[in-house]
């Protein structure tokens, strides 16, 4: 709601901001306040930046700096080419990608149909199975009991023990149904006087509305899924399966797999920490992409669904 | 799930009884010829309409719940059952129902065991020290946004302090380590590196509280302006107005107008960290732990962990976990009556 609000309010305001009552802020004020604010931006960005250079740097460069670059002498893709031609991090790229994939489709599916259906009003059983929901966030499964339905399922070293055990976000679950009970309730009449029942209201009607929230939620579920290290770590034993955070967490910590490159004069060629490095950037990288084009749906998705009180 | 992730859902909870008990806002429609053809605005409660054929009426809907319904069930309230191993040794190869019970012997046994006191003491220290240094400092940044008056410098401080959110915390430990670790770029900058070590905050004992705070307040400080940055906006602007009017100047409409605004949030929040005391970032430190040695590094999340799953006392660790989860339940609790004494909203009524 926070940044909605913000929007009308734009409006209203000359382009300083200011509304005719407000008097004038002092220059140091106002210099202060740009000064934290810059450096603020600066420490969230410089050790990105710090990453993205050393994954780009020769290695004997980053091997006189002690494991480290601030710009590179020259842009060297070398670390790259190891990881994407290195079998275990396209293995678990793949992995990866194939979790988030299929988990956010999965976790969508079920968490728009629930949603859905608890944002009618009245619907029998609808407000013990929110109850039931809300007590989750109260008293949560811990680790032992989870690991244990999962065991008993029998999903120890399947990928779909990557999946499951998160694939509701209770939270995301009522982001979603507050969007779905803002909806303007015509709608609904309208459609179920022409007939329509309620799967085809919700794929014609209400989706198409909350394109904002779906992607925000979306979002959530995607970066949740490909950011999961633990769940691997506690449901496979077969290390050949485990995706990219897990396998990068390795690499990064132990150096698994590494191997100094040195070229006949006996110069460090590829540092391992280049290609430690260049596996973050990876890691990160769908982050970034995404980010940009979601991040704008902040404001009409996720706090007008969650925010109201 | 950070601390902002739960909020609102609660929030929700307290909205849930009021919402449900106001009268439907929709015009009733005429009423249908017979339960078995459902018309249109039959989700609207008529009296004397049977549970067979509410069922009946609300079939779809029903079966639309299905699949999220079966998760919950499965994964949540299958799992608490879980829990009674607590009360068991647990054989893995024996199976849950099966393993003898041992009534209170793995409370007793986690009670005289030192490691188990020694990761409480680790927790609640982190957890004090993060609500000190980290608790004020998304609120601070939310003013300090708030009062930034040129909408597009703040939305692009927003978006580049939201981002850190979205990171793995394997990636921010990476991070971390190659900014602030013995071979990192401050080592390096302050004279060391090539082997040189003038500084490595990353695995060294003494650092690690501040570390953690620093890294949390790195990850999650934009993110948690958001709640702040809400209840800021719903703030009546005409109140700011008439304060100036009556020549209030910033400071004073600061005090008495701004804080006022955020105060119940920030109950709130504090209510929310306080049933969540026992839990400092499991990820994060489960990372970490090895770096700095479990004397300094181990909370009660990461023992449960080690002492089940790597150990094997499974009967032991899940007597913690329940423990500790009875135990954050009654601090929401009982932290929420003090609210309500106090004459706040808190996270439910």
């Amino acid at each position: 709601m926070s940044l909605a609000v913000e929007d009308q309010q734009l409006k209203t305001e000359d382009r300083a901001g200011r509304p005719a009552w407000m008097e004038k802020p002092k220059p140091i004020t106002q210099a202060a306040k740009a000064v934290t604010l810059t450096l603020t931006v600066l420490m969230v960005i410089l050790p990105f930046w710090v990453v993205i250079a050393t994954s780009f740097a020769p290695g004997d460069q980053i091997n006189d700096n002690g494991g480290w670059a601030l710009w590179p002498r020259e842009w060297n893709v070398g670390a790259y080419d190891w990881v994407l031609s290195n079998e275990s991090t396209t293995r678990a790229l793949m992995v990866s990608l194939g979790v988030t994939i299929v988990g956010t489709a999965a976790s969508l599916a079920c968490t728009i149909l629930l949603a859905y259906a608890l944002a009618r009003p009245g619907v029998v059983g609808g407000r013990i199975v929110m109850l039931m929901i809300l007590f989750t966030f109260l008293f949560p499964a811990g680790m032992i009991p989870s690991y244990l339905v999962v065991y008993s399922l029998g999903l120890i070293d399947s990928y779909w023990s990557l999946i499951l055990p998160t694939m509701v976000n209770a939270f995301n679950l009522v982001v979603m149904r507050g969007f779905f009970q803002g909806l303007p309730g015509e709608l609904f009449e309208s459609a179920r006087l022409d007939g329509a029942g309620e799967l085809r209201i919700l794929l014609t009607i209400v989706m198409p509305l909350s394109k904002a929230v779906i992607a925000v939620v979306g979002l959530f579920y995607a970066v949740g899924y490909w950011n999961a290290w633990f769940n691997a770590v506690l449901y496979l034993n077969d290390t050949s399966k485990y995706p990219l955070q897990t396998v990068l967490r390795g690499l990064v910590t132990q150096g698994d797999g590494i191997t100094k490159e040195f070229s006949n004069e006996g110069v460090l060629t590829q540092a391992p920490q280049a290609i430690k490095m260049a596996t973050v950037v990876i890691a990160t990288m769908p982050i970034l992409l995404v980010y940009p084009f979601i991040q704008r749906y902040f404001a009409k998705g996720m706090l007008t669904g969650a925010v109201k009180s | 799930m950070s601390k902002i992730d739960r909020l609102p859902p609660v929030r929700e909870a307290g909205g849930e009884v009021g919402r449900e008990a106001e009268p439907p806002t929709r015009p009733a429609p005429p009423p249908p010829p017979s339960p078995a053809s459902p018309e249109p605005g039959r989700r609207i409660r008529r009296k004397g309409l049977g549970l067979g054929s509410s069922l009946r009426r609300d079939r779809a809907l029903l079966l639309m719940m299905v699949p999220g319904m079966a998760y919950f069930l499965v994964f949540h309230y299958g799992a608490l059952f879980g829990n009674v191993i607590a009360f068991k040794e647990y054989i893995p190869f024996v199976g849950v129902a099966d393993s003898p019970w041992v009534g209170l012997g793995n409370f007793t046994a986690l009670f005289a065991d030192p490691l188990f006191w020694r990761a409480t003491v680790n927790t609640l220290v982190l957890s004090a020290v993060q609500l000190v240094f980290y608790f004020p400092v998304p609120l601070a940044l939310a003013l300090l946004l708030h009062s930034v008056s040129w909408a597009r410098a703040r939305k692009f401080v927003q978006s580049v302090v939201y981002l850190p959110h979205f990171l793995s915390w394997v990636i921010l430990v990476a991070l971390f380590t190659q900014v602030l670790g013995g071979d990192g770029l401050l080592n390096g900058l302050l004279g060391g590196g090539d082997g040189k070590t003038v500084v490595d905050l990353v695995g060294n004992p003494e650092a690690f509280k501040p570390l953690m705070v620093v890294q949390l307040i790195w990850k999650e400080c934009g993110w948690g302006t958001i709640i702040f940055l809400a209840a800021l906006h719903n703030v009546d602007e005409s109140l700011y107005e008439a304060a100036a009017l009556d020549g209030a100047g910033p400071w004073r409409r600061f005090w008495h107008v701004t804080l006022p605004g955020v105060r119940p949030v920030v109950i709130l929040l504090l209510i929310l960290r306080l049933g969540d005391i026992l839990s400092v970032g499991f990820e994060q430190i489960l990372l970490q732990r090895d770096a700095f040695g479990p004397a300094t590094a181990e909370v009660i999340d990461t023992f449960v962990y080690y002492n089940a799953i790597v150990d094997g006392h499974w009967g032991v660790s899940a007597a913690a976990a329940l423990a500790k989860g009875v135990i954050g339940a009654v601090l929401i609790y009982a932290a929420n009556k003090f609210a309500h004494r106090l004459g706040e909203q808190g996270v439910y009524r």
